[in-house]
């Protein structure tokens, strides 16, 4: 485990499980004439065991490219994402793929706003899979599966299909319950409410408590006020940028 | 009678051409390692000064269009194409000494042996990765025998557990592999080159020919077999969706050169490179 | 009745032949590929072959072999499928006979000089004698890998794995080692060898004997050998250990239990019977036996 040159000399134990410093991200579009979309720069955020914190702001704000890039999905252009990862402190923006990679098996996990269905894989192994994966057994995480998607109402008969053919809001749940799996350190959350109901954003609210409780660090993205308002105990808000010519 | 599966203490004094000396820069838990890795065909270039490390348990995508060099770099790697620059290095297991040689100064008996052993190839034409002449069961016995196998049964049973893996019915165990379909055969392929438990797998284009149900079928095979046995592989396919299911990471071929690489989502979701953002949006999802 | 004497022919070069038909530099040409496949057992030398006048097929390879060894005081049998008295064996040693003088024979015990087709004789040979077996097709891998270049790195490397891939088909396809003829082997441990398409039951003979044995291919020009007392190894399975044929009947003829049987269509009503593929071999137990019986 390697700290990068310029990150933090210290190594505090109690410090935040994911900070930003400096974050800089400007999507260059080459095919359409080479327009720069600036999204935001020096961003400084962090996030503390046992807390949740809301990314607040207009649609087009950049909320999502935000988590994307704690998430080390997009490359910012600038700045340091560290996240504690086995007791130490990680720059994943400077990290090597399969150190990324790695970090997210155990330590990160992401709610994105869509489930990506693989084919032919039955709803239950989609769920179980990163279980495996963070080291678990297919077998414990198909038990885990199966009480999640029980818990977010998903029916039994559902459980053995692949969720190719599932509604939206089931397909969602589906993604929940395989991001709550594992009991990540640090959660990132896009929506993860936006096509679910009352019944089961109320389970979605639960979930994150629990997290919250036994201390792991969540950054979400809530449309739904009630909901934010439920979860987060800090917000952090982004404004929208002109776009560059 | 048997050739034994171990290789000849590697440092021992046989007359092999001189060793350059080893680059600094291989990483110490590394598995492949390539440096400038050049091809030219005449006057056209193949792939040009190719670089990149792959590590156990990592699975690269070699993406980029049709005539971008991918095969030709697949094909210098495992060998199959005289290389005209650059340098292939392995990691040779530790039970084997350990340590990385260079697969271009190592003797050919030592290299040949390390490949049968160590790697499996899957061709893009099953017919290329097949002996058509043989039954599906001595197609995956082969490479058994060939590190030394001499047990009928043993063979047999092996070669019926790797048919139950790939999905092939266990009945179609004496049949010619002219008699599968090209997803059968494709599968029998897969079976074949990972029945001795190699370390690393090259793909070119492995769902190629295949109809698109036929092809999930068969990703969603490799994809569980890679994770199963923890495999390193270097697949290549113009199929971005393929390279989005199979790939920890890629590298976006252009004209023989690498023009970006990265953790696959990353590359596919946030691409920065001209090419690599073409080559994205004329996918319509991946 | 006793065994007919060895038949001596006329004068040596009575037809204006060079002794034993080639010339004396194709000899030593032959001789120094010969030297070398003794010294390799079971290696594939190439030699630049002559034409015979004799089509292939008719042993051409064989006779260059024959006719670069033999000497004048060599006393020379000829058999094909175990019989003297077939057409090609006949031939040959007719040819001999009349480009080199030497005196033929039909008894094993006499000869010096044994040309072979497809069969191994049953009496032991010993160390006076030199075995020669006229071969089709040299290469044991070639039905599996056409490229005469891989073919060569397989050998150079005892890349030797795919040939149990035949006999996986064979036990695949009828439950044993149905591979009955050319059934390959390994020679002093190192080279993969055809030992010709000479029956299974004859491949343990092959092993340690005390005769010097010499492989001639006419069209392929490659000469192969196993020198005196080298081990020659049938392939098998652990689990399928090789085995040969046995019958259960004996010879019809003289009741051997131990050799090697043709089946013979006796009439056109389906009457057959099993007798000695060596001829040699069955007359003389039978001469024996009226013997004892006088
Ligand atoms: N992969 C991408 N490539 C190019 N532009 C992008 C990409 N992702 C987001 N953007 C742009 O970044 C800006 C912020 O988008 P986003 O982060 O989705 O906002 P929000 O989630 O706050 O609605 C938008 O202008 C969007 O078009
Ligand atoms: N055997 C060959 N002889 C000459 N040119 C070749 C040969 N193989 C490939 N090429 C050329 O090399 C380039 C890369 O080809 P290839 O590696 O097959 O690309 P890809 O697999 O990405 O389609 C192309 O320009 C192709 O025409
Ligand atoms: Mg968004
Ligand atoms: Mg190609
Ligand atoms: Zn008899």
């Amino acid at each position: 485990m390697s700290i990068p040159p310029n990150g933090p000399p210290t190594d505090p134990p109690t410090g935040p499980s994911l900070s930003a410093r400096g974050l800089a991200k400007t999507f260059v579009l080459h095919t359409q004439g080479g327009v720069r979309l600036p999204v935001f720069s020096g961003l400084d955020l962090e996030v503390h065991p046992g807390s949740c914190l809301a990314l607040n702001g207009p649609s087009g704000a950049g909320k999502s490219t935000l988590l994307r890039a704690l998430y080390a999905n997009y490359r910012p252009d600038a700045g340091q994402v560290l996240i504690r990862h086995d007791g130490a402190l990680l720059d994943l923006t400077a990290a090597p793929p399969r150190r990324v990679l790695e970090v997210r098996r155990r330590t990160l996990g992401y709610v994105s706003q869509f489930l990506r269905v693989i084919p032919r894989v039955p709803a239950l192994d989609i769920v179980a899979e990163p279980f495996a994966r963070a080291g678990g057994t297919l077998a414990e995480g198909r038990d885990r599966a199966a009480t999640l998607l029980r818990r977010l109402n998903v029916p039994e008969r559902l459980w053995h299909v692949a969720p190719a053919t599932f509604s939206g809001g089931e397909q969602q749940r589906v993604n929940i319950a395989r991001s709550f799996i594992v009991d990540y350190p640090v959660l990132l959350l896009d929506e993860p409410t936006a096509s679910l109901d009352a019944a089961n954003r109320a389970v979605v609210v639960e979930l994150i408590h629990q997290a919250r409780a036994r201390g792991a660090a969540l950054v979400g993205i809530f449309h739904d006020r009630e909901v934010r308002d439920a979860v987060a105990d800090t917000t952090f808000e982004l404004t929208a940028q002109r776009t560059a010519a | 009678m048997t050739t034994p599966a171990s290789l000849p203490a590697t440092g021992q004094a046989t007359a092999e051409p001189p060793r350059a000396p080893l680059p600094a820069d291989l990483p110490e838990d590394g598995l492949l390692a390539v440096r400038d890795l050049t091809v030219r065909y005449g006057r056209r270039l193949g792939c040009a000064e190719v670089t990149f490390d792959l590590w156990p348990g990592e699975v690269l995508g070699i993406v980029g269009e049709s005539g971008s060099g991918k095969t030709t770099l697949l094909n210098a790697l495992t060998g199959r194409v005289a290389i005209d620059g650059g340098r292939r290095l392995y990691a040779v297991p530790a039970d084997d000494g350990g340590g990385w040689v260079d697969l271009d100064t190592l003797s050919e008996p030592k290299r040949r042996l390390l490949m049968r052993r160590d790697w499996g190839i899957v061709h893009q034409h099953p017919r290329d990765g097949l002996r058509l002449a043989v039954s599906a069961g001595a197609n995956i016995g082969e490479p058994l025998m060939a590190l030394g196998a001499r047990h009928y049964g043993d063979i047999r049973s092996q070669a019926l557990g790797w048919l139950d893996k790939v999905e092939i019915a266990p009945e179609r165990i004496d049949d010619l592999p002219r008699t599968f379909s090209g997803g059968m055969q494709q599968r029998l392929q897969i079976a074949r080159n990972l029945v001795t438990g190699p370390r690393l797998v090259f793909m070119d284009e492995p769902t190629g020919g295949l109809d698109v149900s036929v092809q999930a079928r068969l990703l969603d095979l490799v994809r569980g077999l890679v994770d199963e046995m923890g495999l390193a592989a270097v697949i290549v396919t113009h199929d971005l969706a393929v390279a989005r299911l199979l790939a920890h990471r890629l590298m976006v071929m252009k004209e023989g050169r690498v023009v970006e690489s990265g953790l696959t989502d990353q590359v596919l979701d946030d691409p920065h490179h001209p090419y690599t953002q073409l080559l994205v949006s004329s996918v319509l999802q991946v | 009745m006793t065994m007919p004497a060895p038949t001596r022919a006329s004068t040596p070069t009575s037809e204006g032949y060079n002794f034993a038909y080639l010339d004396e530099q194709t000899k030593r040409m032959i001789r120094r590929a010969i030297l070398k496949a003794v010294a390799i057992p079971g290696y594939q030398v190439p030699f630049a072959g002559r034409e015979m006048p004799l089509p292939y097929g008719w042993g051409t390879g064989g006779i260059q072999v024959t006719a670069a060894v033999i000497g004048p005081k060599d006393v020379l049998k000829v058999i094909d499928q175990g019989a003297d008295d077939t057409t090609n064996a006949v031939s040959i040693r007719r040819f001999f006979a009349r480009t080199a003088g030497v005196a033929t024979t039909e008894a094993t015990r006499e000869a010096t000089l044994i040309q072979t087709r497809h069969r191994i004789p049953e009496l032991p040979l010993n160390e006076r004698q030199i075995l020669v077996y006229q071969v089709p097709i040299p290469e044991p891998l070639r039905w599996m890998e056409p490229r005469e270049t891989e073919t060569r790195k397989m050998h150079a490397l005892e890349e030797y794995g795919v040939m149990h891939v035949k006999l996986y088909e064979d036990i695949a396809r009828f439950g044993r080692i149905a591979t009955s003829y050319n059934y390959p082997v390994r020679v002093d441990g190192r080279y993969l060898m055809s030992p010709s398409p000479t029956p299974k039951f004859d491949n343990p003979k092959m092993d340690r004997m005390a005769a010097l044995q010499l492989f001639g291919a006419g069209r392929e020009k490659r000469i192969y050998a196993v020198p005196p007392y080298t081990e020659v190894k049938s392939l098998d399975f652990d689990d399928h250990p090789f085995e040969v044929q046995s019958w259960d009947q004996p010879c019809a003829l003289c009741g051997a239990t131990d050799s090697y049987l043709d089946e013979v269509i006796t009439d056109d009503r389906g009457g057959r019977m099993f007798v000695c593929s060596d001829t040699d071999h069955c007359r003389r137990r039978r001469d024996a036996q009226e013997e004892a019986a006088q």
